[in-house]
This record gives structure tokens, C-alpha cells and sequence, in this order.
């Protein structure tokens, strides 16, 4: 067996060009195929580590988004004096009310964007605890100031730390930049959301945050809240409301990356088999010595399908090394949900790596079974006079 | 004779040349539906006039502007006709069934925009009718709807559930018409906003209008934009094209991506087509030195391999422009209400043949090379 092996892989050194274009084939393909699930990965997990488990969010009811939806001061009272919600250090409960909307900033190339004003409360930062200042100081509440995440100050013109953001007819000064790690807050700009609601002529708030005492109260905050006649609300754990924020662009694009995979693979398992038959063909004396000196059909069958599957696992160690070096990219685009800009990057995980690897050797077995079937199947004598 | 010699060489391995024409078709399909993809999402700014305008309030889409700006608009010079309307943004029977659903000043908008044609009887039952719906064809096709039909849309931007009747249905005048739109009156919207929340009645998302002079466009966008300056709603006027064009700047990270992607697919064929070449040239070297022997030159030797390798990425290219046509109604099945207008354009056929033609020179090239260098004892020697 081990001499097989050797065979196998001597071979693949034998005849480097094709090996390297067959290889370099499939390893284009794996490429595509493990940056689609990296891309749909690192949107999903973005939007996954932005909620808590121990946070629930208000909403109005119907409403899908936070942009949408409007909480009432009378509704957010209700609300922040349920049982379930956890005291702050003060002792106060643990809720922020706050009000988020979207607001039109052109990006450093030119185009626009829809970024996310989030209005935050006091309780906001003690239930963000992933959010940490990097630069400058935190906003001052009943000022004119907003603190911005990471990515908005690193790819907007005028959200820099010291810049002045105008906003409704008032001038924003950015004193602080905030660092949310892989989170959708890293692509928000936050202020005082009474601030930000007197300059926008709002009443009421978007959404209420509250901290759970203990993240098994949900449901019957839940059903105490929705039962609620005075209220037209939805209660949701922090983490589900943002896995649903992701779920129709991750949809669409795992849908892309499989539409496209599938049509590449054909491509890829056509090119495997062209050189497996031509691997068989030029063998056939080989193939009759080794039959001659008592190889049984079983192993030389083994022995072209193992060849053809490491082609197949060359070419998708050599795209998935590619693919790798996409983690340091970040991209940045509308959410076609929440219709506001989020920034995320390529993120490569374990399951997208065995998946791509095993889909290389999938394909090198596909373009390999016909020809190595071939081989096996040939008759000594015949094999031994075409030599 | 050359053609024969060069069909006779494509076919010595008939196996292998099929599966090569397979994998080049198969390339070139992908490339074509993903350049009609991308196409799909310009559908909008290409089915846009840069003679109307759309403006908006200056800080977002969310914002709205107060109604009463419909007249100071209307007053503006070189503006001939103003409509207006509200992104409704509600469901029918599930979150998933996403279409587009405006609320529309129904007169003027229909003047703006003559490209939904309408029959002149349902065209009058919709006005009359302040519960009436026009509804795209594709759009009623989709949901089985017939006009006369009662339908409820599910509110998230104006919460409750709405009741219309569809009264009329509309076809586009061209192929980039959307015909996935649902419109309906804009006062009904707003008498039902003034008994359940009179503070967001009268409140208006966009204002289009329809100039007079072309030329002066960029002008009048200034001039209402200024009428509106240091206002509590300040506007954002620009024409629909750019409008449209903003939409599709959001996401042009993935554009960017699948434009990347179509790029890749045709390196990917290049690889499978090189492939083959490089075998055959490989098989075929003593042939090569016993052509050289008898006095034929490197011209015709590269006539050999270029040609052959020319017939395999042609016999593709074709294959796989054949293919495209179905494969994107299939694909419009699939996707249709996130794509609205998805059609194979000639350009793309031309991309198409560009791509597969390239393929056949450049699979030919680097073999070629090694078949024009090889001297002839070692060509004689040589075993494939």
C-alpha cells in the first residue's frame, strides 16, 4: 500500500504542468467557494456577537427593525419596571431607552451610505460591555457630541475624532471612538438619545434595552409584556432580533456562493477528469506490468482514485491558503434588511475549512472514478502490446 | 485540407475534446449569468430618466418632509409637474413575500411616469376608487391576484393591516420596467394616519418632478434644494438616475465581489483548456519533429495547435451562450423578487465570445512555445 501511495504522488511530480493547471483549476474553485461561506460567516457572526444573551429588546410590534419601530415614554415606564429587569449599581433598573435612525454620510471614495445613529441612555454602555473607548473621551450626556465606532471613523469623511458631524441643523463634535470588536456597533455612531430626539422633532423612542436578572426571565417578560393591553409590543433576546437581521443577506449569499459553486465544480471535476483519462492512457504498460506482477484490480483502482483525490486536496489546500489571506479585508455594505450600512469581514472557521476540504476531495473522486474504473478495467494482455 | 487536419486532431481524442468543450461552456455559462446579474441590479438605474428628479429629505430616507412643500416646489421654475409618495414598506401574509409598495399621489404620478401602461378603463376605475390598488403584472401573477381582488398588506413602517382592491394592472412600456410594484393612494395612507396617529399625517418620503427643459435638470435640483435651506427639513434633490444610482453604490462591495468572481471563472477555463493543449502538444511531439523534418515551418505548426485549441474554446463559447438563455429564466424563476428585470443582454453575448476566444489563444500559447522550441532529435526521442 505504501508503495502505492508513492506511486500515486510520484506520478503528480512526473507530470507538473498538468498536475499544476489541474490543480490550479480546483484550487480556483475552492477559493470562490470557501470566500462565499466566509462572507455569509463573518456577516452572520457580526451580527450574532452584536446581541447579548442577557439582553432583551422592546419593540413595537410588527415592526423588523429598530428603525422602524417607536416606543412610547409611557410604554419604556411600563417596560423598565417589570420584575425581571436587573438593577445597575445605582440601583436604578437596567434599561435604555434608545432611539436609533438612519442618517445619509458619504464615504471617503464618494458614495453614500446609510449609517446608524444610535441615541443611547446611561444603563447603554453597562449593557454593551463589549463596547471600549480607543481614542479621545466618552460623550457627555445633555451635550452636543457623539462618540463614533471604529469602522465609521476609519472609512466616513467627516467622522473623525475632533470632527463636527452636521446633523439636523446642529453641529455633532466626535470626542471619542469606540472599539465593538466584530460587532454591528463597531459601524454606528452613538449620542444622547434626548439629544438626538429634540434636534429630530421625535417623541418617542425606537427601542428599550433591558438587562436581565437572570436570562431564563425572558419568557415570562415576554408574555407578561405582549399580554399587556396599555403596550403594542414585542419582547426579543438581544441575540435572536440581531440573527434575524442577518438572515436574508446570509441567504442570499450562501444561495450565490452554491449557485456558483455548483456550476464551477462541473468545471473543475471536467478538468480532473481530462487528466485522469490521459494519466490512464499513457500508462496503459504500466498499468499491464503492475497487473502482470500480480496487482489485483481493486488496487490499481485505488491507486488512480488516490491520485486524482490528492490533486483534488492540492488544489483546495492551495485556495483555501488563498482564501485565508482574505480575513484581513473588511467589507463594508448595506444590510438589505435594516437598510443601514454594516461593515464585516471575511471570517474563516473551522466548518468552512473541512467543508471546502472535503469539497476538493469530493471533486478530485468525481473527475477520478471513471478513469481509474478504466484502468482497472483493462485486460493484461491487451495492456501490456499497446505498450 | 487545414480545417480537415484540424478537425481530424480535435477529434483523435474525442473523450477528451468533449469534456474540455464541456468544461469551456459550462465557464462561459457562469460568466454570462453572473454579468446578467449584475446587469439586474443596474435595472434600475437603467430603466431611470435623467430628466425627473427625486427629492428627499437630506438626512436619510427615513426622514419624511412635511406636505406642505408640494406647493413651494411646484412654484420653482422649469418644474412642470410634481407628484409625490411614501415608501409604504408592508408584507402580504408573510415577512418573506418582500415587494415594493408605495403610496403615490396617483394622478400626477401616472403623468410622470408614462411607462406603466395602463388600459384607459382600469386606469379610471384606480382613480375613482380611494381604496384602489395598481398592481404590477408580474407582481399579481406571482400572488394569483385578479383585479376586483381584496388584498390586505401587513404594515411595519405604518402599523395595521391595510385593505385594498386591486383595480387595475400595469405592463411595462419597455423590458427594464419593474413590473413587481404596488402603488396605491397616497390620501388614503394619510386619512388613516390622521385618525390613529396624527402626528405622522400629512408627511411626505419623496416629491418627483417632471422638468420642462432637460438641459436645465442639474438647476432646478439646486433651486428647490435652496428653496428648503436652514429649513427643520432641509431636501436632497437629484436626479433619478443618480437616485437610483445611490442605491446601488450600497452595495457595491458585493458587486464588486461577483464582478471579482466572473473574473476567476474565466482563469478557470483557461486552466482546463491549457490542460488539454498542453496534452496534446505532449502526445503529438515526434509528430511536430517529423513535420519539421520535412521542411513545414513554425507558422504552420502554430497554424496546428492554435487552430485546434481555437475549435475547442469556439465549440464551447457556443455551447455555453446556447445554455445562458435558459439557464437565466430558470434563474429568474428562482430569484425574480429580488431582481425584477433580469434579462441576457447582447453585450454580455459579445463578453461571452470575447472571453471564449481568449481562452483559444491563450491555451495554445504556452504549449505552442515548448512544440516550436523542441529540436527535432529530441522531438524524435521524445516519449508523450
Amino acid at each position: 500500500m505504501r508503495l502505492l501511495l508513492f506511486y500515486s504522488l510520484r506520478n503528480l511530480l512526473a507530470r507538473r504542468m498538468t498536475t499544476v493547471l489541474t490543480a490550479g483549476g480546483m484550487a480556483l474553485v475552492v477559493f470562490v467557494f470557501a470566500a462565499m461561506l466566509m462572507l455569509a460567516a463573518g456577516l452572520e457572526q457580526t451580527l450574532v456577537d452584536t446581541g447579548s444573551i442577557e439582553n432583551a429588546v422592546v419593540l413595537r410590534r410588527s415592526s423588523e427593525t429598530e428603525v422602524q419601530s417607536s416606543i412610547e415614554r409611557r410604554e419604556a415606564a411600563i417596560a423598565e419596571v417589570q420584575p425581571e429587569v436587573a438593577l445597575g449599581d445605582d440601583g436604578r433598573p437596567l434599561a435604555a431607552r434608545e432611539s436609533v435612525v438612519l442618517f445619509t454620510l458619504e464615504k471617503r471614495n464618494g458614495s453614500p451610505a446609510n449609517v446608524t445613529i444610535r441615541g443611547i441612555d446611561e444603563p447603554s454602555l453597562a449593557l454593551r460591555p463589549q463596547v471600549r473607548l480607543v481614542a479621545g473621551r466618552p460623550l457627555r450626556f445633555g451635550a452636543q457630541e457623539v462618540m463614533v465606532g471604529d469602522k465609521v471613523a476609519g472609512s466616513y469623511a467627516s467622522a473623525g475624532l475632533g470632527d463636527s458631524l452636521r446633523l439636523a441643523q446642529r453641529d455633532w463634535r466626535v470626542v471619542g471612538v469606540f472599539d465593538a470588536g466584530n460587532t454591528a456597533f463597531s459601524s454606528e455612531i452613538w449620542g444622547d438619545a434626548d439629544q438626538l430626539m429634540q434636534a429630530f422633532r421625535r417623541q418617542a423612542y425606537s427601542v428599550v434595552v433591558l438587562g436581565l436578572r437572570d436570562p431564563a426571565g425572558l419568557d415570562a417578560l415576554k408574555a407578561r409584556l405582549e399580554a399587556d393591553p396599555r403596550l403594542q409590543v414585542e419582547v426579543l433576546r438581544e441575540d435572536v432580533y440581531y440573527r434575524e437581521q442577518s438572515e436574508m443577506m446570509a441567504t442570499f449569499l450562501r444561495i450565490l456562493g452554491i449557485a456558483l459553486t455548483a456550476i464551477f465544480s462541473t468545471g473543475a471535476v471536467v478538468g480532473a477528469m481530462i487528466t485522469m483519462y490521459a494519466a490512464v492512457a499513457n500508462r496503459v504498460g504500466e498499468i499491464g506490468t503492475l497487473r502482470a506482477l500480480g496487482f489485483g484490480r481493486g488496487i490499481i483502482l485505488t491507486a488512480f482514485l488516490l491520485e486524482s483525490v490528492f490533486l483534488g486536496l492540492l488544489g483546495g489546500l492551495v485556495g483555501l491558503l488563498a482564501a485565508s489571506l482574505l480575513t484581513v479585508i473588511d467589507v463594508s455594505t448595506t444590510n438589505f434588511q435594516t437598510f443601514s450600512e454594516l461593515a464585516f469581514s471575511f471570517t474563516l472557521g473551522l466548518d468552512t475549512i473541512l467543508q471546502a476540504l472535503g469539497f476538493s476531495v469530493f471533486m478530485g473522486f468525481v473527475g477520478g472514478a471513471l478513469p481509474a474504473y478504466r484502468a482497472a478495467r483493462m485486460e493484461i494482455l491487451t495492456a501490456l502490446r499497446e505498450a | 485540407m487545414l480545417l480537415k487536419i484540424l478537425f481530424r486532431n480535435a477529434l483523435r481524442h474525442r473523450l477528451r475534446s468533449t469534456l474540455t468543450v464541456i468544461g469551456v461552456a459550462v465557464a462561459i455559462l457562469a460568466f454570462g449569468l453572473l454579468r446578467t446579474v449584475v446587469d439586474a441590479w443596474y435595472a434600475g438605474v437603467e430603466a431611470s430618466s435623467s430628466t425627473r428628479l427625486v427629492t428627499r429629505n437630506a438626512i436619510s430616507l427615513i426622514f419624511p418632509m412635511p406636505l406642505s412643500y408640494y406647493e413651494r416646489i411646484r412654484r420653482v421654475e422649469n418644474v412642470e409637474i410634481v407628484s409625490y409618495g411614501n415608501w409604504f414598506g408592508a408584507y402580504y401574509k408573510e415577512e418573506k413575500n418582500f415587494f415594493a409598495n408605495f403610496a403615490v399621489q396617483a394622478e400626477t404620478y401616472l403623468q410622470i411616469y408614462p411607462e406603466f401602461v395602463i388600459t384607459e378603463e382600469q386606469k379610471h376605475d384606480f382613480l375613482a376608487d380611494r381604496k384602489g390598488a395598481l398592481v404590477g403584472a408580474k407582481l399579481a401573477e406571482r400572488f394569483g391576484w385578479r383585479v376586483g381582488d381584496t388584498v390586505t398588506l401587513i404594515g411595519t413602517i405604518f402599523p395595521g393591516n391595510w385593505e385594498f382592491t386591486i383595480r387595475a394592472l400595469y405592463r411595462g412600456r419597455t423590458r427594464s420596467v419593474d413590473e413587481f410594484q404596488f402603488l396605491f393612494h397616497w390620501d388614503y395612507l394619510n386619512e388613516t394616519l390622521k385618525e390613529s396617529m396624527p402626528d405622522r399625517a400629512d408627511q411626505v418620503g419623496f416629491f418627483f418632478e417632471d422638468v420642462e427643459t432637460p438641459e436645465f435638470a442639474a438647476a432646478t435640483a439646486r433651486a428647490i434644494d435652496s428653496q428648503f435651506k436652514n429649513s427643520m427639513a432641509e431636501t436632497l434633490t437629484e436626479t433619478e438616475k443618480a437616485f437610483q444610482m445611490g442605491f446601488v453604490a450600497m452595495s457595491e462591495a458585493i458587486l464588486m465581489i461577483i464582478q471579482l468572481v466572473s473574473l476567476v471563472v474565466i482563469f478557470i477555463i483557461l486552466a482546463v483548456a491549457a490542460n488539454t493543449m498542453a496534452m496534446s502538444v505532449r502526445e503529438r511531439m515526434r509528430e511536430y519533429a517529423v513535420l519539421k523534418t520535412l521542411g513545414f515551418g513554425g507558422l504552420w505548426l502554430a497554424t496546428l495547435v492554435l487552430g485546434e485549441s481555437m475549435l475547442i474554446a469556439a465549440a464551447g463559447g457556443l455551447l455555453g451562450i446556447a445554455l445562458t438563455f435558459p439557464a437565466a429564466a430558470a434563474f429568474r424563476e428562482a430569484v425574480g423578487q429580488f431582481f425584477p428585470v433580469f434579462v441576457v443582454t447582447r453585450q454580455t453575448v459579445l463578453l461571452d465570445a470575447l472571453a471564449a476566444l481568449s481562452v483559444g489563444l491563450l491555451a495554445a500559447a504556452f504549449p505552442l512555445w515548448t512544440a516550436l522550441r523542441v529540436r527535432i532529435a529530441d522531438g524524435l526521442r521524445r516519449i508523450g
